[in-house]
């Protein structure tokens, strides 16, 4: 028996980096593992002793692509610690700065980091030789989410307007109606980046997945709702722990989530669509019927149209939420801490995000767990890449490492969340 | 830490960007010298701080002629070793491209700033040698000595540029 060891340097063009090992012999598949090296429990270690107030400027630090939503799922958390309702103006901004960091987020990956494989580029430099006005129009739509959540969020390296209760200062009506005159054009390209990712060439691959995301009874969910799955799942968040588990695999260090009952799920955009299709505004729901996205899709190759379909979805919203804007009275509601247990969920682009506080009399964090969307979804990358590498075995090395990546990239997964680098070892046995 | 609020610099102006991650030991050096040079309250000098997202820089320094860059590199040379790239007119190393831990990193976000032909007229790069990346360390000693000399060497290379355009404008 021969064996031959292939290694990349690193995985290309996933945020942050990670690891991935697939061993082949006699032509099958024998084992796969996505490694990740960096322990993701440093920040939790780090709330512990720290005020409430400070989590969603320490938890903003976690990721440099997502901290809204950390920040996000920080504030609610408290807010249901302290049983604090926040109104409905101080609810909305905060959507609208959610909608920012989508926009941002997905269209960084659309074009970026996914857009390539789909057209044969090694990269989005090379992609954009050829293709620079869609590059360009990428770098517009990026523009717009930033200034979003510049505005809402008062970001310098990190959005520093936020807190629990609310915001610290509320934009005026004025920036709110300059923005949205940024955005109507915006929303235009959005439109056609949707009818453009539908064009794309899709490879086939259908998996049963266990799609989990949040659900609202009103609305496409950012902030609030039960955990619900196409498998019958629907609790309260409240209920998370009980109902998930992390595993330890010993080649990660970033925890495997599963449901405790049935194993790997899937959370993210394409859990988002299938769960929450009719929550859409019309322009997405009748676009993706125009680009014949099927309902429920379990391609996760077609994750970059439903990407594309939110960041529309994201532009419609942001101009709804604007139109409809009131300033409130305060900026923030008072809080009075007390010991106490909250648990909030919200959807960061990449799926689900879970925190959960537990404080004391004083309001300090005595015990603090984060579980971000990318570890929620590691085992069911891993058994993607299972079932993605098996009828590709006789691939050429190169032609396989791509494919990789590819799959990988499906999950857009945000691995400066849980690791640092990411480097494929192919393992091939012949007898 | 702290910086100067950001706003769009104007024309001609110097443009400082730190880019980094301060949670991750060596790779918060750029921050490190941009905050310093924030600190000192420049003339005429824009100071910005990027973590995790160095596209924006293709929009923000078009009107401006120099801007320089400092983030931490990792080649395997002594820590605490100082670089300098004029990014201008020529592409960056290859080993450079793709090497960061950020999203689209800096060296990516070069290339393609070149490509649209979205780069400012002058651009240096202060790549400083960094070896601890871990989550939650603090700048190595070797990378926290070099930052006096890499500041050093900005301040000259600004007063140098200054001196030149100084220059320019009485000849012609």
């Amino acid at each position: 028996m021969s064996r031959r060891t292939i290694k990349v340097d690193y995985l290309a063009r996933v945020e942050g980096e990670g690891a991935l090992y697939i061993r082949i012999q006699d032509d099958q598949v024998k084992d796969v593992k996505l490694k990740i090296f960096e322990p993701p429990r440093f920040f939790e270690a780090l709330l512990r002793q720290r005020s409430y107030q400070e989590a969603p400027d320490i938890t903003a630090r976690i990721c440099g692509i997502c901290p809204v939503a950390y920040q996000m799922s920080a504030v609610h958390a408290m807010e249901d610690a302290f049983g604090v309702q926040i109104p409905a103006p101080i609810r909305a901004l905060r959507r609208l700065l959610y909608c920012g960091e989508w926009i941002e987020s997905h269209a960084l990956h659309v074009f970026m980091l996914h857009a390539p494989d789909f057209l044969g580029y090694p990269d989005a430099i090379q992609m954009a030789k050829d293709h620079a006005q869609i590059v360009e129009r990428a770098l517009r739509i990026k523009k717009a989410g930033n200034a979003i959540v510049t505005l809402v969020g008062g970001r310098e390296i990190h959005p520093i307007n936020v807190r629990v209760g609310g915001f610290y200062k509320m934009p005026s009506k004025r920036e709110l109606d300059d923005l949205a005159e940024q955005l109507k054009p915006i929303r235009d390209e959005a439109l056609e980046t949707v009818r453009w990712t539908g064009s794309l060439p899709i490879p086939e691959f259908d998996r049963d997945y266990e799609f989990v995301a949040l659900q609202h009874p009103h609305e496409y969910p950012f902030n609030e709702g039960r955990l619900v799955s196409n498998r019958g799942l629907d609790i309260s968040v409240h209920d998370y722990d009980e109902t998930f588990t992390e595993l330890h695999v010993e080649h990660s260090n970033a925890l495997h989530s599963v449901l405790k009952a049935r194993g790997a799920y899937f959370v993210g955009p394409l859990a988002r669509y299938n769960l929450n299709a009719d929550q859409l505004s019309p322009l997405p729901r009748a676009t993706a019927v125009e680009v014949g996205l099927p309902h429920p899709c379990r391609n996760p190759f077609q994750s970059i149209v439903v990407r594309s379909l939110e960041i529309l979805y994201a532009c419609d919203e942001a101009l709804r939420i604007i139109a409809e804007y009131e300033l409130p009275d305060t900026p923030a509601v008072d809080i009075e801490p007390h010991a106490a247990v909250g648990y909030a969920c919200t959807e960061a682009p990449r799926g689900i995000l879970y925190h959960r506080y537990e404080l004391d009399a004083q309001g300090l964090i005595v015990d603090a767990k984060i579980v971000p969307p990318t570890s929620q979804n590691q085992k069911t990358i891993e058994d993607d890449l299972y079932e993605y590498v098996r009828p590709n075995v006789h691939l050429a090395k190169d032609d396989l490492t791509w494919k990789c990546e590819q799959a990988v990239r499906n999950y857009d997964p945000c691995i400066s969340c849980a690791t640092h680098f990411l480097k494929l070892d192919l393992q091939r046995d012949i007898s | 830490m702290t910086c100067r609020n950001l706003r769009q610099p104007r024309q001609a102006e110097i443009l400082i960007v730190g880019v980094g991650n301060a949670d991750r030991g060596d790779d918060g050096v750029g921050l490190a010298v941009a905050s310093a040079l924030s600190d000192e309250q420049l003339d005429g000098v824009h100071i910005h701080l990027v973590n995790g997202d160095c596209l924006p820089l293709l929009a923000f320094w078009q009107q401006v002629e120099l801007v320089i860059i400092i983030d931490a590199v990792q080649s395997g040379a002594k820590p605490g070793t100082i670089y300098r790239l004029d990014a201008s007119h020529q592409p960056l190393p290859q080993s450079m491209i793709g090497s960061s831990s950020h999203s689209f990193g800096l060296g990516q976000t070069v290339e393609l700033g070149r490509t649209l032909q979205q780069l400012p007229r002058h651009l240096i790069i202060y790549g400083v040698e960094g070896y601890r990346f871990e989550v939650g360390g603090t700048l190595s000693v070797e990378v926290a000595q070099a930052l006096p000399e890499v500041t050093s060497r900005i301040r000259f290379e600004m007063k140098g540029w200054r001196g030149k355009c100084t220059n320019t404008r009485r000849q012609s």
